[in-house]
């Protein structure tokens, strides 16, 4: 009852070629004097049972779950920072069980890839008898039809010969077939030859079922070999900058174990102009990146990269992956030195006016003088309450741009070489600058494009030049991806094929009758359910259908 | 973006919602008729008025569903709201599909109300203005992706609620036969029936029409039994259940396929292990165990049924929980 008998391998009455896989005992007898040998058999023989295939998808299902409820370093992880704040208890213990990172898991990577060596140790042993059933001739026909629930039985004005040839037709190009003879004795006792019909169809369907499998087999080859060979850079540039693909360009770098340097593709890319559309209402309805493509050995080229149509390179992609604005501001210090100057990368929050925060940064101030940090809220769209204080955006495009700035001076520690955030200031040595007038109060810079400010306590000015956009960028190569798509689109096809052809056996015997006309008895069956099996045989008999049932004195002569 | 269109289309909602609700009392007054004893080959008045304003609410249901993509100028599925009109109306049309070669009226009442639950949950919590889409969601995979999205969950949803009348009708069975699950074994029927005398040939034995008793008379106890028993065996429904969940497994496989092609031109990698995407993944490997279990012999054909359910719950959740609660790239339910 437990035994797996996989679909093509078997015929009317032959033998079973996959033993029975599913008994829990090892298979001798004397269980103790199995050996080593013997174990690992044993072993190999219930991992590529479909029952240990079954609990490993099922358990694939239950070990990628967490995956779902717990942030995820490689998709979000500020969220897993944030994660760690909020549960410090609990979450260094769920990092231990790499609760962050699933996917990357020791014990995710265990049961997918126990998953695929059961399906390949299941299916290569399949695909070669497969192979060898495709020669092999159709299965004898059964001794009696009385068996099969789809049968039937009908008398024809034709000839033997002439049945044979209409149910040749009928049969088509999809039918492998077999004649054959037999010889019978009727209850008169005189000798009669007839013939048989031995068809089948549908061996795509066990086909499509091994192509099905063999292509998740490709895909996860060529995901691995993308993961080793891949690399991706990320970064932000300001209208008018320039960025080249090199590593020591990017923001941030990841790659494969096997990345080549050499290998990668020399361009560089100009950010000439950005451009959104907003609705009234401020939803985002178009972002679109003006660049300009330049390699050494090609002549420059103007493109535009939007958020579903990502730019090609030779080798890699790149694909626009945020934006918002840089103020560009310039600062002197208290000795009337340019300190600063140039754009700085403000982040817009979620909320629908972009209201975007930024720290910049004035590490090089004249000699003998504090580090100058600010702090501020970038408002595109400021709404100003009648005390003339602005609160907040209301609107994602520059309307009413408004910066507004917290003053610090102290050190910057920008030299200790610990990483640091660019866009947040870390306030730990630095003392805020309070407002002269209300010393209880933190100092507020607020700026419109165009306009100076003196800083408090004459530490200097600072001047918003101009508000031009950042977008921010992902290059990535890897190779694999075409062909992810080749076996995503085979599996599909496979699949199709391996749960939709519907695999048919017909068998026939067209028996002489007495005056000329002839009876043929015939059976289907169907592998799995087919509720279309009745049709298929009637319409393979449909030109011998004159519809007579065969009588009680041809039943004689069967 | 035409609101008076908008407006048009949700009021046309609502008169779907009520048609529904119309059916739904029809269908089950006819279901019901079977518990207080009526006739099995009885005329069924009641099943034919469920049928007629069934029909009806699926126009208006269409008509609504093509007002709205008037109303926002694109296809009408980028939201949750939108989403659950195509994935009802889906669920409603396949009824309707199926009904045309066999006898399901017998679902009716599950299918009219599964719709209009999931249309009152959308107007009254998921409900968002007709309007255009943000950046991510321009592109021509919104129209592959999404809408066979809908299609997959429509089809899960109506073989769930096959399921959940086999479970019953399965509990029925053995415990009027006195014996366990009857023994189908379906993946290796067809070859069962040649090496002996099949077992699978029993379950075959019911007639195609569903509203037809199949199995022999048996001592009906309680209401819900006597509901059950002119419904198809247990066995029928399984392999009803079977096939369009077959159907349903591989348009689910083509919206993650289509949806990795998707994440990759939008995103920049085709798979990134977002809530969503990982609880699509467990959704097609829970179906995927589904059609395993099918073919391991030596499994009752009640189990199957519920690894099918438990996937439809997955898919559930995947929907309104994740869209919601999670925090993923996915969430363009607007809300
Ligand atoms: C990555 C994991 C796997 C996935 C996603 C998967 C998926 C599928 C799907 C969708 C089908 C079609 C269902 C059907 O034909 O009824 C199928 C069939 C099948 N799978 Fe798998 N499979 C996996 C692993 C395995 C393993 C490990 C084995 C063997 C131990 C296996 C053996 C089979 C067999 C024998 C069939 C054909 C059933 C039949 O004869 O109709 N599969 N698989």
């Amino acid at each position: 009852m437990a035994t797996y008998h996989p679909e093509g391998l078997k015929t009317a009455a032959e033998e079973t070629l996959v033993e029975d896989r599913s008994s829990s005992k090892p298979p001798t007898p004397q269980g103790v004097s199995l050996g080593l040998k013997g174990w690992l058999r044993w072993m190999w023989r219930q991992l590529t049972s479909m029952r240990v295939a079954l609990l490993l998808l099922l358990l694939l299902a239950g070990v990628a779950l967490p995956g779902a409820f717990f942030p995820q370093r490689s998709v979000d992880p500020n969220a897993v920072a944030e994660y760690f704040q909020d549960h410090p208890d609990s979450a260094p213990v769920l990092d231990k069980l790499h609760l962050f990172d699933v996917f990357s898991s020791p014990w995710f990577s265990a049961v997918y890839l126990l998953l695929f060596i059961s399906l390949i140790g299941c299916i290569v042993p399949r695909t070669l008898s497969h192979l060898k059933n495709l020669r092999a001739r159709p299965p004898r026909v059964p001794r009696r039809f009385a068996r099969f629930p789809v049968r039937t039985e009908l008398r024809t004005a034709m000839p033997p010969e002439q049945v044979q040839q209409a149910l040749a037709g009928t049969l088509g190009r999809r039918y492998r077939r077999e004649w054959g003879t037999e010889s019978v004795t009727t209850t008169a006792g005189r000798e009669r030859t007839i013939r048989t019909l031995s068809a089948e169809r549908g061996t795509g369907r066990e086909t499509g079922n091994l192509i099905f499998h063999l292509a998740l087999v490709g895909l996860l080859v060529v995901t691995a070999w993308g993961s080793l060979v891949h690399y991706r850079g990320q970064i932000v540039i300001v209208e008018g900058d320039t960025f080249v693909n090199s590593p020591v360009d990017y923001d941030s770098f990841d790659t494969g174990a096997w990345y080549d340097a050499e290998g990668m593709e020399p361009f560089r890319i100009r950010l000439d102009d950005f451009s959104s559309v907003f609705t009234e209402l401020g939803d985002a309805r178009d972002f679109t990146a003006d660049v300009t493509l330049m390699r050494s050995d090609a002549p420059d080229r103007e493109q535009t990269i939007q958020v579903n149509h990502p730019l090609e390179t030779n080798s890699t992609r790149v694909y626009l992956s945020g934006n918002g604005y840089a103020p560009d501001v310039t600062v002197t210090d208290a000795d009337g030195e340019v300190a600063f100057s140039g754009p700085v990368i403000f982040l817009p929050d979620d909320d629908i006016g972009y209201t975007s925060n930024g720290a910049i940064m004035v590490p090089d101030t004249s000699a003998g003088l504090d580090q100058l940090g600010l702090n501020g809220t970038l408002l595109p769209t400021a709404v100003i309450t009648p005390g003339g204080q602005p609160v907040m955006s209301s609107y994602p495009e520059l309307n009413d741009p408004v910066l507004v700035l917290n003053v610090y001076t102290g050190d910057l520690g920008l030299d200790d070489g610990i990483p640091q955030n660019l866009y947040t200031l870390d306030t730990t040595n630095l003392t805020e600058v309070p407002d002269p007038d209300d010393p209880s109060q933190p100092a507020q810079v607020l700026l419109r494009p165009g306009e100076t400010a003196e800083l408090p306590d004459g530490l200097g000015t600072i001047t918003l030049n101009d508000i031009p956009r950042f977008a921010a960028l992902d290059v990535r190569y890897d190779p694999s991806i075409p062909w992810m798509g080749v076996f995503a689109g085979i599996a599909i096809a496979a699949l199709a094929a391996s749960l939709f052809l519907p695999r048919r056996r017909l068998w026939a015997r067209i028996i002489p009758g007495p005056g000329g006309t002839t009876v043929v008895t015939a059976a289907a069956l169907a592998r799995g359910d087919d509720p279309g099996l009745r049709a298929e045989l009637d319409r393979v008999l449909a030109p011998l259908s004159i519809d007579q049932p065969a009588d009680e004195q041809t039943k004689e002569n069967l | 973006m035409n609101t008076d269109l908008g407006t048009i289309s949700t009021l046309l909602v609502y008169g779907a919602m009520a048609c529904y609700v119309v059916a739904m009392i029809a269908f089950a007054v006819d279901v019901s008729a079977l518990g207080v004893g009526a006739k099995a080959d009885r005329r069924r008045r009641a099943a034919g008025i469920g049928m007629s304003v069934i029909h009806l609410a699926a126009v208006v249901h269409l008509a609504a569903i093509v007002l709205r993509a008037l109303a926002a100028g694109r296809v009408p599925w980028a939201n949750m709201y939108e989403f659950t009109l195509m994935f009802t109306f889906f669920l409603v049309a396949v009824f309707l599909g199926i009904q045309r070669r066999k006898d399901v009226r017998y679902l009716g009442v599950g299918v009219a109300m599964l719709a209009f639950l999931a249309l009152f949950l959308a107007i009254s919590v998921l409900y968002v203005e007709a309007d255009g889409v943000q950046p991510a969601l321009q592109s021509y995979w919104l129209v592959i992706h999404v809408s066979v999205a809908t299609l997959a969950t429509g089809l899960f949803g109506f073989s769930a609620l096959i399921s959940v009348v086999q479970l019953l009708q399965g509990r029925r069975e053995s415990c009027a036969t006195d014996h366990p699950d009857p023994a189908i074994v379906p993946g290796a029927e067809g070859d069962g029936a040649t090496d002996g005398d099949g077992g699978g040939a029993a379950g075959k034995a019911g007639h195609p029409g569903g509203g037809v008793a199949t199995a022999p008379a048996r001592t009906g106890t309680t209401v819900l039994n006597r509901v059950l028993q002119p419904l198809p065996a247990a066995a029928d429904l399984e392999r009803l259940a079977y096939r369009l969940n077959a159907v349903a497994f591989v348009a689910w496989t083509f919206v993650l396929v289509a949806g990795a092609i998707w994440a990759e031109h939008a995103w920049g990698r085709p798979w990134g292990w977002d809530p969503k995407e990982t609880w699509s993944f467990v959704i097609w490997v829970i179906y995927a165990a589904y059609l395993h279990a099918r073919v391991t012999t030596g499994w009752a054909a009640q189990k199957f049924a519920y690894f099918a359910l438990v996937g439809f719950m997955a898919l559930l959740a995947n929907f309104y929980v994740v869209n919601i609660f999670f925090n993923s790239r996915h969430s363009y339910s607007g809300l």
